[in-house]
């Protein structure tokens, strides 16, 4: 064990319950060995150095989208962050953007959820359900594919320049979850339906540099499905006709 | 106070389905630690088993079929009523997340896929590539947002209110807030998901500490079968995370390091697709016999998808790759996955009956942390999705008839009186003891590692109880380093840490007390399953001395009568 082994971490500590203090970073020293990642330090620091630390955790292998946040400058998940992938022995750790802080790295994602609810998440169906399942050939189940992957870890919400101006910008992970009933072939929404993002509020408010895409720890593309809500309006305006009657 | 009709705790699959089944006809409350999209059902990759016959190798598989393979693979621990209905409401279950939006992988006649499984005579696992619990919980949470359920995000489960017949409600923390809330509900369900985080190595998410068990337990609900913990036989080393045994139903192999396919000496004819107990203990046998791989993470032996192709491994087990590459830098394409056996599920729990029901009217449990049972002694890959769906609606239908035949009200006095008692505990908490959480917790997870794993003797259960008395002692002294109770996870970790010791006293006792070998529970000592005098259920209830006493009762045989279990 050397000193170099001792990675500093500087971590933003804000309470807001406490807004008198302002937002500072307080530093802590870990040890690192291979494999450890973000997460791995964060829970060291809770449990040996400083009890006080806030931030999210559950499942500890990129599945359940809960520890995104701004790793070195880039937004990731701390679970799947590997501590000597930086190639620097100092690491910056901070909340994910857009969103206002609690505690410390755990962000208030209410206005997340809500733009993730307007979309009507579910799947929207007329008649009556089969006795079995819903035929759908597995061309057309891969078409949803990657909007299924989606894990609502926020990470591309937070990247996004179109929110760090417009906090009522929808963003881009409703719009993936839209796109992934739009094109799903057992889903059948009103013709009607895209006027909740027909605005700039909506899918014409992104600015398509494609940060949401970059942010993405799942390989998703929100940038696709908001090109392909975009075509489907103009169609609609076109020639008048929604999804169903295609 | 908060007023419900029905109290949930817990936003996986089976509370969530619970609440979807409720919401409409009762004023329903969802308490979930974590966002519900965050709970442990999200990690489940295999799938979901049900009779569907929808594969062509499968056309004359049935519920019945599904139950026999079930009742044997749990070696005949399982209640048979009980596992039938699991079985026979598994194809109704599978086709309503189905009609809600679950994205299935589909078969070239369009239906959905299905795959083999361990222990299963018939390919009948239904699945999306590998997310299949990431899709199910998905469609559920957002079957929960069309209905409007009412969820109180992170918030925790601190106690149970009960007056020894009856549940009142809970006490429940706001995380956020800081605010100590009593929950007034006519109905409470807990659907909280396992333990695994009681022990060092565990597949498990950090959120699951047990202690939606050890909170019903310290009510005076009785525990079941807790001394049967499953270890999942593939778990990456190092960090534990699951490689879902999907890998081995689509085809892939376990390796010793002579290159030996070993598990033709165990099970030769189910190879890697025979149970979890029985491929578990032969990659332990392997390593202990020198034939497993050194790495500095561990012993370990290897998970070879490489014959599988790029293809079938991009198409079916996509999730699995992106792990070994994110999580140990390995891509299963080229190379094999070195992997080793770690704690994955509870097949005991909160002692439930076929109708989620308790010995507490009003109290009802669901999923993981409740044992109905109907894995038995050990679980069948796929079968705990299942499970969850399965006795959540199962629940919803049961509080549904109570709420109709009963014009009780919650008693706000208890509640309050219960609040009071969190409050002054909590307190306690931060009062300068000089115990820290994390190194009882340390301790703790180490010793049912090492002495109450996957082989036990009688010495290293001994060994175990006397170390977890002792750390319950320590207990007592434990202190956090902040009074605040608002946005404060040590103090919420010291809290469930009671949960934790009371959990692992249960099952090193219970394994201590069993001296036969069924299922996950394997004695050196007593190697061979013992019918006349053990086919049984463990019960642990509280004493009046906070330790639990130990009883036992009949396990339900219908049609299936015990034989040995060969694959």
């Amino acid at each position: 064990m050397t000193d170099k082994d001792y990675f500093t971490f500087k971590i933003l500590r804000y309470d807001a319950a406490e807004p008198d203090i302002e937002p500072h970073f307080q530093t802590y020293k870990i040890r690192v060995i291979p494999g450890l990642t973000i997460l791995m330090v964060l829970l060291r620091i809770r449990d040996e150095i400083d009890g006080t630390l806030a931030f999210r955790s559950s499942c500890r292998s990129a599945v359940c989208g809960s520890c995104a946040m701004v790793i070195n400058g880039k937004i990731d998940l701390a679970c799947r962050t590997q501590a000597a992938s930086f190639g620097s022995n100092t690491i910056i750790l901070e909340p994910l953007p857009n969103m206002q802080i609690i505690k410390d790295l755990v962000v208030d994602m209410t206005p997340f959820w809500d733009m993730y609810e307007k979309v009507k998440p579910y799947m929207i169906r007329k008649g009556d359900y089969p006795d079995k399942e819903i035929a759908q050939t597995e061309e057309d189940r891969k078409k949803i594919d990657q909007y299924v992957n989606c894990i609502l870890c926020a990470c591309c919400y937070g990247a996004c320049p179109v929110l760090a101006r417009n906090p009522d910008y929808m963003g881009p992970a409703a719009f993936a979850k839209l796109e992934r009933f739009m094109l799903d072939s057992r889903d059948e929404r009103p013709d009607n339906f895209l006027q909740n993002v027909d605005s700039e509020d909506g899918v014409w408010g992104c600015d398509t540099v494609l940060r949401c895409i970059e942010a993405c720890p799942k390989d998703v593309r929100p940038t696709d499905s908001i090109v392909g809500l975009r075509k489907q309006l103009v169609k609609n305006k076109l020639f008048g006709k929604g999804k169903n009657e295609d | 106070m908060l007023y419900h009709d029905v109290l949930i705790v817990g936003g996986g699959l089976s509370g969530l389905r619970a609440a979807v089944g409720l919401c409409e006809k009762y004023d329903v409350g969802l308490v979930s630690k974590v966002h519900p999209i965050r709970s442990h059902s999200i990690a489940a990759q295999g799938g979901i088993n049900a009779a569907l016959a929808n594969n062509p190798d499968a056309r004359d598989d049935t519920p019945e079929k599904h139950t026999f393979d079930t009742v044997k693979g749990g070696d005949y621990l399982g209640d048979q009523d009980a596992v039938e209905i699991m079985c026979k409401e598994a194809p109704v279950i599978v086709y309503e997340m189905e009609h809600w939006g679950c994205p299935f992988s589909r078969f070239p006649d369009n239906t959905i896929a299905q795959r083999p499984f361990g222990g299963a005579g018939y390919p009948r696992t239904c699945f999306s590539a590998d997310i299949t619990g990431h899709v199910l919980l998905n469609t559920l949470y957002e079957r929960s947002v069309y209905k409007d359920v009412k969820v109180y995000s992170e918030h925790v489960v601190l106690a149970l209110v009960t007056d020894g017949n009856l549940c009142h409600g809970a006490i429940v923390l706001d995380q956020i807030k800081g605010e100590i809330i009593p929950v007034a509900a006519k109905a409470t369900v807990f659907a909280t998901g396992g333990y695994g985080r009681v022990y060092l190595y565990s597949t498990n998410a950090l959120s699951n500490t047990g202690s939606g068990i050890g909170i019903p337990f310290r009510a005076g609900v009785p525990v079941k079968d807790m001394e049967f913990v499953q270890f999942h036989p593939t778990s990456l080393i190092g960090t534990n995370i699951l490689m879902t045994e999907a890998c081995r139903g689509e085809g892939g192999y376990l390796l010793n390091n002579k290159g030996e396919r070993f598990m033709e000496r165990y099970a030769a004819k189910a190879m890697e697709l025979a149970p979890r107990d029985i491929v578990s203990r032969s990659i332990q046998t392997e390593i202990e016999e020198g034939r497993g791989f050194e790495h500095e993470l561990g012993k370990y032996v290897q998970l070879d998808l490489r014959h599988l192709g790029a293809q079938k491994i991009m198409e079916r087990l996509p999730g699995i790759r992106r792990i070994c590459l994110d999580f140990i830098g390995i891509d299963p394409i080229y190379e094999p996955i070195p992997i080793m056996p770690s704690q994955h599920y509870s097949m005991g729990g909160i002692d439930t009956n076929e109708k989620s029901e308790t010995v507490v009217k009003g109290f009802y449990a669901a999923g993981e942390c409740a044992c109905v049972s109907v894995h038995g002694a050990n679980r069948l890959g796929g079968n705990s999705l299942l499970d969850t769906i399965v006795f959540g609606k199962l629940a919803s239908i049961s509080v549904d008839q109570y709420l109709q035949s009963d014009g009780f009200k919650p008693d706000e006095k208890l509640l309050m009186s219960k609040k009071a008692e969190v409050e002054h505990k909590i307190k306690q908490l931060n009062s300068g003891g000089s115990q820290r959480p994390f190194k009882i917790l340390d301790e703790l997870r180490l010793t049912m590692s090492n002495l109450a794993g996957i082989f036990r003797t009688k010495d290293e259960l001994q060994q175990a109880l006397s170390k977890i008395i002792e750390l319950k002692e320590r207990y007592k002294k434990v202190n956090v380093s902040s009074s605040k109770i608002y946005m404060n996870y040590e103090l919420i970790g010291a809290w469930e840490l009671e949960s934790m010791l009371d959990v692992g006293h249960i099952i090193v006792l219970g394994a201590l007390l069993r001296e036969e070998s069924r299922g996950a529970h394997s004695r050196r000592d007593f190697p061979m399953r013992r019918d006349a005098e053990w086919l049984k259920h463990t019960v642990a209830t509280i004493g009046k001395d906070g330790e639990p006493n130990i009883s036992y009762k009949g396990v339900t045989i219908t049609k299936y009568e015990p034989m040995e279990r060969k694959y």
